[in-house]
């Protein structure tokens, strides 16, 4: 009976909480109004930036293929590299016009959708040179916004990234689900080739 | 004591139902983009060919059970991707839509007959018909979408379709399932010979 009278002295107030909480207000979606400071600034940006989250989970997907090694070394050396480039691009400020996207996507897409197997050491290269050359240019282009504490909440938001995706992927034993990622990496593979179609058009 | 229940809560519940009304959620800033994902979902889906083609891969696919129903989903958008390359550079393919009316006739056929050649050559096949849909998808692409959100719409859409086609083709299991698919498999040749005469017309 307790118990009852204390459910019903909550339920309005929990009601009222969720309505609260469910309000639809401004989403502030993009770097420059976080308004949560520059590390959050940063995570917002890769987790936005389909340009940048695509291939990093493309990456993550295929270290994650290449077994629980592969995984924990891309873990690390990503993020690592991501932040050396973002602190050269931030320094240089000049980007060249590469459609570095449309290279990323193809490259790593036909890698996971071809389960290439590579060694470890290979794989550990192509994450540092993904890392080196889109951290350079999140490096320029945060120049004027977040800094280096936004390149560090994107080094974060990378190392939470790569460990789901990759443990996600070594944790699959069923042979279909291996299957569904390659299927997806076809899928980032094609986006890259007709991305790289529309730069060069 | 249940009414004084509801009465409670008919506050916190009205308040509730004032707050969560739709208002106007300013979501996006880049609302261009949000756009391009869109166009590119729906482009697959607007020409009766395109779908027809894409289901009856995935019916194929799922007839010959696998690797082919996992190996033809992948083989088609990548290749497709590749004729899309070629039209948004603006290389010529003759007989593009005599080509797509082509792939419904002939992946029509292959369905009717459960036809089962080596995967090599069913990849081929696929492959070689991917290009025009490709081609065809290429050359109509909007100007001024986002090309990268436009291209993962794309690509996912195709995916969807074979999806959809390997979900009508499992009914292949079962004798009543069997003559359904072959039936589907006619249906898809008689509409690629319409769109053949529509296209030579």
């Amino acid at each position: 009976m307790n118990w009852n009278n204390k459910y019903q002295s909550i339920l309005p107030g929990l009601v009222v909480a969720i309505a609260v909480l469910c309000w639809p207000s401004s989403a502030s979606a993009h770097l420059v109004t976080t308004g949560m400071g520059p590390v959050y600034d940063g995570i917002g940006h890769l987790l936005l930036t389909p340009e940048d989250f695509v291939p990093v989970l493309a990456i993550s997907l295929y270290a994650g293929l290449r077994g629980a090694a592969a995984g924990r070394r891309t873990m690390f050396l990503l993020p690592l590299a991501w932040f050396a480039g973002g602190l050269a691009g931030s320094m240089v400020g000049i980007v060249p016009a590469i459609p570095t996207p449309a290279l990323s996507f193809l490259v790593v897409g036909v890698l996971v959708a071809a389960d290439l197997r590579m060694p470890a050491n290979a794989v550990s290269a192509l994450a540092v040179v993904i890392g080196l050359v889109h951290g350079f240019f999140n490096g320029a282009a945060l120049k004027e916004g977040a800094g280096t504490l936004g390149l560090l909440g994107i080094m974060v938001m990378l190392f939470v990234l790569v460990a789901l995706a990759s443990a996600f992927v070594v944790s699959l034993k069923t042979p279909w689900m291996r299957i569904a990622v390659r299927v997806a990496g076809s899928w980032i593979a094609s986006s890259g080739l007709l991305l790289l179609g529309w730069s060069l058009r | 004591m249940r009414q004084r229940i509801s009465y409670r809560l008919c506050f916190p519940l009205a308040l509730a139902l004032i707050i969560l009304l739709p208002s106007s959620a300013f979501a996006h800033v880049e609302r261009g983009q949000a756009i391009g994902f869109i166009t590119g979902f729906r482009h697959p889906w607007s020409g009766l060919d395109h779908v027809l083609a894409m289901i009856a891969v995935g019916i194929w696919g799922a007839q010959l059970g696998n690797p082919a129903m996992w190996l033809l989903p992948v083989t088609f958008p990548m290749v497709m991707s590749m004729g899309a390359f070629m039209g948004l550079l603006g290389i010529p393919l003759p007989g593009t839509e005599i080509g797509i009316a082509l792939s419904a006739i002939l992946l029509g056929a292959m369905v009717h007959g459960e036809v089962r050649p080596k995967l090599i050559v069913a990849a081929v096949l696929v492959g070689f018909f991917a290009v025009f849909h490709g081609h065809a998808h290429g050359t109509e692409l909007p100007p001024g979408e986002s090309g990268l959100l436009y291209s993962m719409g794309f690509v996912i859409a195709t995916g969807c379709l074979h999806g959809v086609g390997i979900a009508i083709g499992l009914v292949h299991r079962w004798p009543a399932g069997k003559l359904a698919l072959r039936g589907a498999g006619a249906f898809i040749a008689f509409m690629g010979v319409v769109f053949l005469w529509r296209a030579l017309a």
